[in-house]
């Protein structure tokens, strides 16, 4: 025992150190920018250190930030195990938030526990059909899932937007949004002022959970074996066609529950485009957390810190918050960079 | 019957094709990269990065043409950051397109506010108008929709048969497939694969800047923060619709150019279908053809692999 | 003067010396074989003189100057050409544009435009001038090796080469193929080409070859005049030592394990591979399975394993899959490729060791893993197989390919099936591992396991096999027992004669 987990343990100590360094590397160069901009580096990463985690309040904001965000990063680095890239994660968000939403409005009259359970179990089903769905279609008819998700995601977005417009639109329906969730499906706040609620233990609980099953399981070592190659899987008896139809599946129920989170657990209601992208971040957040579900939680804090962090250094020294954006991409091309100078040290040592 | 006969207005075939165009930059491109074996999925960064400097290069330049060849070099700039990441260092070219897209999607919003201020970001630069083609543009019905365009227009669809002859009766073209078929084969009669990756991965970005600017100079004249709207996605749709060919791509994009048209169209005379579900029709489309078609079209067969040299 | 000398070549890699000062002188007009066990050097050897790597020390000569590569390119402008073991054709492409692949247009060198018309007719004179028949205007993934390899060789005549390198040419082809090739590779030499053929296949050297250079660890141990040699002294110079065939005593057949009955199975590209009319297979019996690769061997394995759709006929396991779960328990599968199909690299030994049964005791449950048992019999596996590994938790990739055979040779007998498929175990693997894995093999029939052996290696399966059946273009020519199989019977039969005219052709 103690072999497998140091030696799982080296391998993270190492990952961990190449991304900090690549966190460290993206925000030097972003220094450039932002001195090109005629700001000073120091304040405005200084205020943004102060927006994501300087009061309780920005605190409760960050986390409550990084719920969607690990459980979009859960599902990209779910399939990715699989060796499947699951660029859906946004698309399936919509659909779980629009069965939490459903379920929430118009199942009335349960009990709360009960309630938000269902919301919870609606909005997991919902991800994982849309998600399924792409893997049905990679099983069946061989259709590459990068192609598919991303089909996929539009069209649960403006299948979403149609709802919002019209038939699911809060009456008299001058605003293009839902009603509210019945009281009895929302999730506990745990800090009143900001959004936070208990969602967040749910995130953490269901990483773990993650990693469990991965690491843990005779379906997680069978679900790793077909990413890893699908000859040996097949040879071994894993029913290959399953498993990849499985692995979207969950996947794309992980990301239902970032939709669902967000809607029984802060917004109450469902908007048009209502997700900043937590999808696509998704993809990024699991990057950098090497596909693996604790370090999936760590890239979820850290990207949803800058996020809101970025506000704060917007309104103290008027840079715009896309900075972030620069920030994380550069953060990721490191990262690739990184990664290769270390391929190379391999190679060379034989 | 009216909703019939506004769509067999001619200003709805221009409207198609003036809006088919930028993608047809995009898909062109997208089909030589992926022609030789390299994936990029960050097409949209590299489409909202040239619309940028587009617009930069035609207000601070004052010329709309010098405007679209620095929106050209910053596609070709931005699509050879993701040469290096995906070809010289091997890493994941999905994951390297994500970081394309946060930085272009950061860095042109991020800029704009910078060069022009909070206030002028949405200021007008010098742009594109249509041009009439002498005596062509008089001809009854035809001579609207083809021949009143902007000229680059003319260009994106000379560029077709233009890459269909480079692909098909060239020996660039044969490279270009052996090496996103089978790098190795190439490398063993003295093709550099690598070199070859690198000239259609920036040539590629060169063509999805020239969409970029397009959208920028020729539609919008100023640039709004993600104004490419998925562009870069759906042309990744038409590519594989057209089976990475020019020709099956153009078609793609002309349909999508009139899904595009018929929404604005739809809301203009109420045809009675939501809007929403013309936006989706171009994804649900090629969706359904690719269910058609099956795993049978899946494209080069080195596509995503890094090559290395052993 | 040779129109090649290779003087003192030497190349190391980290840990290894792939060349140790080998010298070697080809002459126009000759073939000369170059003739080795796997990993001896001779890959080393010809990747240096084509320019894919550059030697230590030692000098290359081509008709006495001395000639410096660093890149194929400048080998293919020397006049050498080379017909790799895997074909290096782009399979949409068509056979013309693969052979222009890469090449300026005859005619106007300056323009890109191709002008496939002058080439073809180039190719077919070419073809004619060496009766290498081809289709220039086919797609190479339409065409059957034979032919693709025929276009390796065309390929490399268009770009004018003097010497033709062929990395095992013979590893694909059936006999009358074979018989075909040297044909072609006389006519080469008889205008005036030198030709080197690698092969680690005494009988086959000796057919083909002037004469015969022999690597053995990295090192030349010999060149000889074919014609004043013999395949006993071929193999001596090969493994330094007279080959013993592995001692074994006659095995005691018990209950069939497995029965076929007019079995008929399709490719992937869904062409009928395997027409066999019936056999059986028994208790404590190696049926061993001859044929020259891709004559239906690889799918009726794959069929017996339970990967690939039956297309008709009768697949009588007496009881062994009576689910799709305990199939795979219950048949052990040493596949064919272990890289692709019977391991997972970077994973953990104790994974890969532990994957086949992860969700039942001892290894675990439905529900969770028992990752100390798993690892501890890794441990107990590393020991017993004489694994060269760290331990439990190193990756598979870290592992030599012998010792990662062991390893899948670990897992499926640690099932303790009652039947097991061996395909081409000893493939790649050197003299050592190769004996260990023959002896694990006859150990585990005498404790009563049916073995179906599948190699391409005749002197394999003579050594291992109870009864041998010889499969030719998916169907069986045959059964013989192992005392009336000789090399010569079991040879024609791969070739395609049925069992009673092959006993009357071989006087057996």
């Amino acid at each position: 025992m103690s072999g497998a987990a140091a030696a799982r343990g080296l391998q993270a100590l190492r990952a961990t150190s190449i991304s900090l360094a690549a966190i460290a590397l993206a925000l030097a160069a972003s220094a450039v920018l932002i001195l090109l901009a005629g700001a000073d580096p120091v304040a405005a990463y200084w205020a943004l250190l102060q927006g994501a985690v300087g009061d309780g309040f920005a605190l409760g904001n960050t986390l409550a930030r990084t719920t969607p965000l690990i459980f979009t990063g859960l599902a990209v680095a779910f399939a990715f195990r699989c060796n499947l890239l699951n660029i859906g994660a946004e698309g399936q968000l919509y659909a779980g938030a629009l069965a939490s939403v459903v379920i929430g409005i118009y199942l009335t009259g349960l009990p709360s526990v009960l309630h938000i359970a269902l919301s919870i179990a609606g909005g997991f089903l919902a991800g994982a059909a849309w998600g399924g769905l792409a893997g049905y279609l990679r099983a069946a008819r061989g259709i590459n899932e990068i192609i598919s998700t991303i089909m996929l995601n539009f069209v649960a977005i403006f299948f979403v937007s149609y709802l919002v417009h019209g038939p699911l639109a809060e009456p008299p329906g001058f605003f293009h949004q839902t009603a509210m969730v019945a009281e009895t499906a929302r999730l506990p706040v745990i800090y009143p002022k900001s959004d936070l609620s208990v969602a967040i233990f749910l995130a953490v609980a269901v990483a773990l959970l993650t990693a469990y099953v991965l690491w843990r399981t005779p379906f997680g070592l069978k679900l790793r074996a077909v990413g890893e190659s699908t000859g040996t899987a097949r040879f071994s008896g894993v029913p290959v066609n399953r498993y990849v139809f499985g692995a979207m599946s969950v996947s794309g129920g992980l990301a239902g529950l970032a939709g669902t989170t967000e809607m029984i657990g802060g917004q109450y209601r469902l908007l048009d485009f209502f997700s900043p992208g937590y999808g696509f971040d998704g993809i990024a957040v699991a990057f950098l957390g090497r596909s693996d579900p604790i370090g999936v939680v760590f890239a979820a804090f850290l990207f949803a810190a800058l996020r809101v962090g970025a506000n704060h250094m917007q309104r103290t020294t008027g840079l715009p918050t896309s900075l972030i954006l620069v920030i994380q991409g550069m953060v990721i091309l490191f990262i690739l960079g990184v990664a290769v100078l270390e391929w190379y040290r391999r190679r060379q040592r034989g | 019957m009216d909703v019939l006969l506004s769509v067999l207005d001619p200003d709805y075939f221009a409207a198609t094709i003036r809006l088919a165009t930028p993608l047809l930059f995009a898909t062109l491109g997208g089909i030589l990269n992926e022609r030789a074996g390299i994936i990029n999925i960050g097409l949209e960064g590299t489409m909202l990065m040239a619309a940028l400097t587009g617009v930069f290069g035609a207000w601070f330049i004052g010329s709309p043409w010098l405007g679209f060849a620095c929106g050209v070099l910053a596609g070709a700039l931005v699509a050879w950051i993701h040469g290096f990441v995906s070809i010289s260092l091997g890493a994941n070219q999905i994951v390297s397109g994500t970081a394309i897209n946060l930085l272009g999607l950061g860095l042109s919003s991020f800029l704009i506010r910078i060069v022009f201020g909070l206030k002028e970001q949405q200021r007008v630069v010098p742009h594109f108008d249509p041009v009439s083609l002498p005596l062509l543009a008089d001809l009854p019905l035809l001579g609207p929709v083809l021949f009143h365009q902007h000229a680059l227009v003319y260009v994106a669809f000379l560029l077709v048969p233009v890459l269909w002859v480079i692909l098909y009766r060239t020996r660039w073209g044969l490279m270009i497939t052996a090496v996103g078929e089978h790098p190795r084969a190439a490398s063993s009669v003295g093709i550099d694969p690598l070199r070859v990756r690198y000239a259609c991965t920036v040539l590629s970005g060169a063509l999805a800047g020239a969409g970029g600017a397009f959208l920028s100079l020729g539609q919008l004249h100023f640039f709004q923060d993600e104004m490419v709207a998925g562009r870069g996605f759906i042309a990744l749709a038409a590519l594989i619709f057209g089976r990475w060919n020019p020709i099956g791509g153009m078609i793609a994009c002309l349909i999508f150019g009139a899904a595009d048209a018929l929404q604005f169209r739809g809301q203009a005379v109420g045809l009675g279908v939501p809007h929403q579900f013309m936006l989706m029709f171009p994804y649900v489309l090629t969706l359904a053809i690719l269910v058609v078609v099956g795993g049978k079209s899946q494209g080069p067969a080195a596509i995503g692999i890094p090559f290395r040299k052993s | 003067m040779p129109l090649l000398r290779m003087e003192r070549i030497t190349k190391t890699f980290p840990g290894v010396v792939a060349n140790d000062r080998i010298d070697l002188a080809v002459d126009r007009g000759e073939i000369h074989a170059l003739l080795g066990e796997n990993g001896s050097g001779k890959t080393t050897l010809m990747n240096a003189l084509y320019g894919l790597h550059r030697p230590d020390s030692g000098r290359i000569l081509l008709d006495g100057a001395e000639v410096r590569f660093s890149s194929p390119m400048d080998a293919i402008a020397a006049g050498i050409g080379m017909v790799h073991q895997h074909f290096m054709l782009v399979p949409p492409l068509t056979v013309v544009e693969n052979i222009v692949l890469g090449l300026k247009t005859a005619n106007a060198p300056r323009s890109p435009l191709l002008d496939l018309r002058t080439a073809a007719a180039r190719v077919r004179e070419l073809a004619a001038t060496y009766g290498l028949d081809i289709d220039t205007g086919a797609q190479i993934w339409q065409l059957p090796v034979g032919a693709q390899q025929r276009v390796e060789i065309l390929k490399a005549l268009y770009r004018d080469a003097d010497l033709l390198i062929l990395d095992e040419p013979t590893a694909v082809l059936a006999p009358s193929e074979v018989r075909h090739l040297i044909g072609v590779l006389r006519g080469l030499a008889a205008s005036g080409k030198a030709v080197i053929f690698i092969s680690h296949k005494l009988n086959e050297v000796m057919e083909v070859a002037d004469r015969i250079s022999v690597l053995r660890g990295g090192r030349l141990a010999g060149t000889v005049a074919a014609a004043e040699t013999d395949p006993a002294e071929l193999a001596r110079l090969m493994v330094g030592r007279d080959i013993v065939p592995p001692r074994r005593r006659e095995g005691r057949a018990g209950d069939p394990v497995l029965r076929i009955e007019a079995l008929r199975v399709r490719d992937d590209r869904g062409l009928r591979a395997v027409d066999v009319v019936g056999f059986s297979l028994s208790s404590g019996e190696i049926l061993g399975i001859a044929g020259v690769d891709g004559n239906g061997q690889k799918e009726l394995t794959e069929a017996i394993a339970g990967v690939r759709a039956i297309e008709s006929g009768a697949l009588d396991l007496t009881g062994l899959a009576p689910s799709r779960g305990e199939r795979f328990r219950n048949i052990g599968h040493v596949t064919e490729d272990r890289h692709h199909t019977g391991l997972l690299m970077s994973f953990p030994l104790w994974e890969n060791l532990a994957l086949k049964s992860s969700d039942r005791p001892p290894f675990g449950s439905p529900l969770w893993l028992r990752v100390d048992a798993m690892r501890r019999a890794t441990a107990r596996a590393i020991e017993t197989f004489s694994i060269r590994a760290q331990g439990p938790d190193s990756p598979v990739s870290a592992l030599s390919g012998g010792n990662q055979q062991k390893l899948v040779l670990a897992r499926e007998l640690g099932l303790r099936p009652r039947l097991l498929l061996a395909a081409q175990p000893t493939r790649g693997l050197d003299v050592g591992a190769t004996e260990y894995i023959h002896q694990r093999l006859l150990a585990a029939r005498d404790e009563g396991m049916a073995i179906l052996l599948v190699s391409t290696e005749l002197d394999e399966v003579l050594a291992l096999s109870d009864r041998v059946l010889v499969m030719y273009e998916g169907r069986a020519m045959g059964l013989v027992d192992a005392g009336e199989a000789t090399r010569e019977t079991v040879g024609m039969m791969m070739a395609g004669m049925e069992r009673h005219e092959a006993a009357v052709q071989g006087g057996t």
